[in-house]
């Protein structure tokens, strides 16, 4: 058996269709079998509820007289991309203010917008014949805007990586607040309910496609930006009118040391016609898997440490190394059942017919990397070739007269075998002499613990580490442990007289 | 009953919980300390009988004591339950009921400060 999408859209104006939200769905087909659970269901609707950066409106805000070509707009000091003709912009989610930092963004401007209150819009131009006004401060609420179209590039992933941190010190990401040690394991979507997960192949939503999406009907553009069907991981471009939204759906955040980010309700109703859309709505949490990646490791490969489901990290814990570390999610699922649940009500009292998409999005495709055409710079561009070594057992004031020469305020310090096992400073030279009976060799007042570059490590990760452990230098350390250089604060400050190209 | 004790080395060097401890029999259970080469701050629980009798020797001994009736501060407009604060809490103040809405046990908090940092909706507040 198999139904149209014509019978269905008779069956919800008629009142007759039968909804069920893709949590429920696993249930159905357990208790009907597949063919009973297609004759019974017409509609699955899905729902996610969560972070999503890559989010925005564009707004028209009508003429000024005398008419102006805003080249940069600001809403409530958060600046707006104005580069559209002379009175559209585009507001993105994650843009911050210029006052008020991470504590306000685009998406606090959005939610301000959508609970009814106004902003105020401060606009500049050069000024031409057609348009020569130059500057412009007024206060507009939504209702004052001629268009208020959300359109988010990047929305509703299919599923993201769980996030762990390796390292020793508390990591403030996208992802959340990361404890060190894996202290924490945190995650995002909705699992089941999500939209993407319950049609993988892509038969039912794409272009066209009505929606759920701020609390009001909006529908799908097209594939959404970085979409990765192939791996799983495929996005929506979804947009819907701004004035149709609900504050409730549209929750403007701050991720403590990322920055400002807008949580937006996304819900997709999937007709379900054929035996293949049973199974795939079928879809349970337990099938649903994901990488646990260590965002401790500041480079785009992060090493996935484990393998998991979506129902392992519901559970509140999953096991990694032998410890149960703790799991929670930064989107809410009871927000996004209540997407599903509204958006089914609104199928099911006839007030929202189903699409098919105008044309099919392409399942099979992978998202690429950056191109990069010129490598950022690397440690070895511009670290000291010649570190100023001293052996372990040597006299502290052969260290001495060492830091004398001037060259240098660090010494490597090396073991028998030639590897590097400590560091000594200007500043250990200086304790030792206020304690001489107790620093006879280096190995008496050098630091021990190390923390050390590689050459071919980016710059800009080199920096971090002087930064964060308040040093001034990092040995630079091959494979064996053997020091093939320095790389000191003076050497950064030349890469900035570079120009950095 | 959770109190807040400040300590400052120009009022003495007694050890004060110790000595309180001793005087009044009362057993402080210290959830948090920070103490440094100045002064210094722990949250202690006493149980609410011997609140006053605890406050009055630590008083009596230089230090002085603030009871805190909240820990931390939750704004239930604010939550959009999303549940970023369960895992990086050492007491386990927060969970999910069995609809994902989010419970806090206020009790159990003692004031570390992380889920403030970590609320994306800034729903949480350190009563201090």
């Amino acid at each position: 058996m198999e139904k149209t999408i014509e019978l269905i859209n008779e069956r919800i104006r008629d009142g007759n269709a039968v909804v069920v939200t893709a949590e429920r769905m696993p249930g159905v087909v357990a208790e009907l079998g597949e063919e009973g659970a297609l004759a019974e269901v017409d509609v699955v609707t899905t729902g996610t509820f969560g972070a999503m950066c890559s989010s925005g409106a564009f707004l028209n805000f009508g003429h000024a007289d005398p008419p102006i070509r805003m080249e940069r707009v600001w809403l409530n000091d958060v600046e707006a991309y104005g580069g559209l003709a002379a009175v559209d912009a585009y507001i993105g989610a994650t843009q911050q203010s210029e006052t008020r930092r991470d504590q306000y963004g685009g998406a606090h401007v959005i939610e301000d917008l959508v609970s009814g209150r106004r902003v105020e819009l401060r606009g500049s131009s050069r000024g031409t014949d057609c348009y020569p006004r130059r500057t412009i401060r007024t206060e507009l609420g939504l209702e004052d805007l001629n268009q208020a179209v959300m359109l988010n590039p990047r929305n509703a992933y299919q599923r993201y990586n769980a996030a762990v941190n390796t390292t020793d010190r508390v990591l403030h990401t996208y992802m959340g607040m990361l404890l060190p040690n894996h202290g924490n394991i945190s995650y995002s979507g909705a699992g089941v309910l999500n939209p993407l997960s319950n049609d993988p192949s892509l038969r039912f939503i794409g272009p066209g496609v009505p929606i759920f999406l701020g609390g009001a009907e909006g529908m799908v553009v097209g594939e959404g930006t970085q979409a990765s069907p192939a791996g799983g991981f495929g996005t929506l471009m979804v947009s819907g009118d701004l004035k149709q939204m609900k504050p409730e759906y549209l929750r403007a955040a701050t991720m403590h040391g990322y920055g400002v980010t807008l949580y937006v309700g996304v819900g997709v109703p999937i007709p379900v016609l054929d035996l293949e859309a049973v199974r795939a709505t079928a879809v349970t949490d337990a099938e649903i898997e994901v990488d646990v990646v260590d965002y401790g490791v500041p480079s785009r490969g992060r090493p996935a440490l484990k393998r998991v489901s979506y129902a392992d990290l519901r559970s509140g814990h999953v096991e990694l190394d032998g410890e149960e570390v703790p799991t929670s999610p930064l989107s809410s699922f009871r927000m996004a059942r209540q997407v599903a649940s509204v958006l089914a009500e609104r199928v099911a009292s006839g007030e929202m017919t189903l699409a098919l998409p105008t044309r099919r999005m392409d399942a099979t495709k992978a998202a690429r990397p950056m191109r990069e055409t010129g490598q950022g710079p690397r440690v070895r561009d511009i670290m000291d070739r010649t570190p100023v070594s001293i052996t372990v057992d040597q006299p502290v004031t052969a260290a001495a007269a060492k830091l004398l020469r001037g060259e240098t305020n660090h010494l490597v310090v090396l073991d028998a075998d030639g590897r590097l096992t400590g560091v000594v400073t200007t500043f250990d030279i200086s304790k030792a002499v206020l304690r001489p009976e107790k620093a006879k060799s280096v190995a008496d007042v050098m630091s021990r613990r190390v923390v050390t570059t590689t050459a071919d490590e980016a710059v800009d990760i080199a920096a971090q580490k002087l930064e964060r452990n308040n040093i001034s230098a990092l040995p630079v350390v091959d494979g064996d442990r053997r020091v093939v250089g320095m790389l000191t604060g003076t050497n950064l400050s030349k890469l900035i007289g570079r120009g950095r190209k | 009953m959770k109190l807040m004790v400040t300590f400052s080395r120009k009022r003495g060097r007694e050890p004060v919980i110790a000595q309180v401890v001793r005087d009044t029999g009362v057993l402080i259970n210290v959830e948090r300390a920070q103490i440094d080469s100045h002064e210094g701050e722990a949250l202690i629980e006493v149980p609410d009988e011997s609140c006053q009798l605890v406050r009055e020797r630590m008083e009596a001994l230089g230090a002085t004591t603030r009871r805190l009736d909240r820990t931390i501060l939750y704004d239930r407009d604010e939550c959009v339950d999303c549940g970023a604060c369960i895992s990086i809490c050492p007491q386990d103040v927060f969970a999910f009921d069995p609809e994902w809405q989010l419970v806090v046990e206020e009790g159990k908090c003692v004031l570390c400060g992380k889920c403030q940092l970590a609320c994306p909706h800034g729903a949480l507040t350190l009563q201090l």
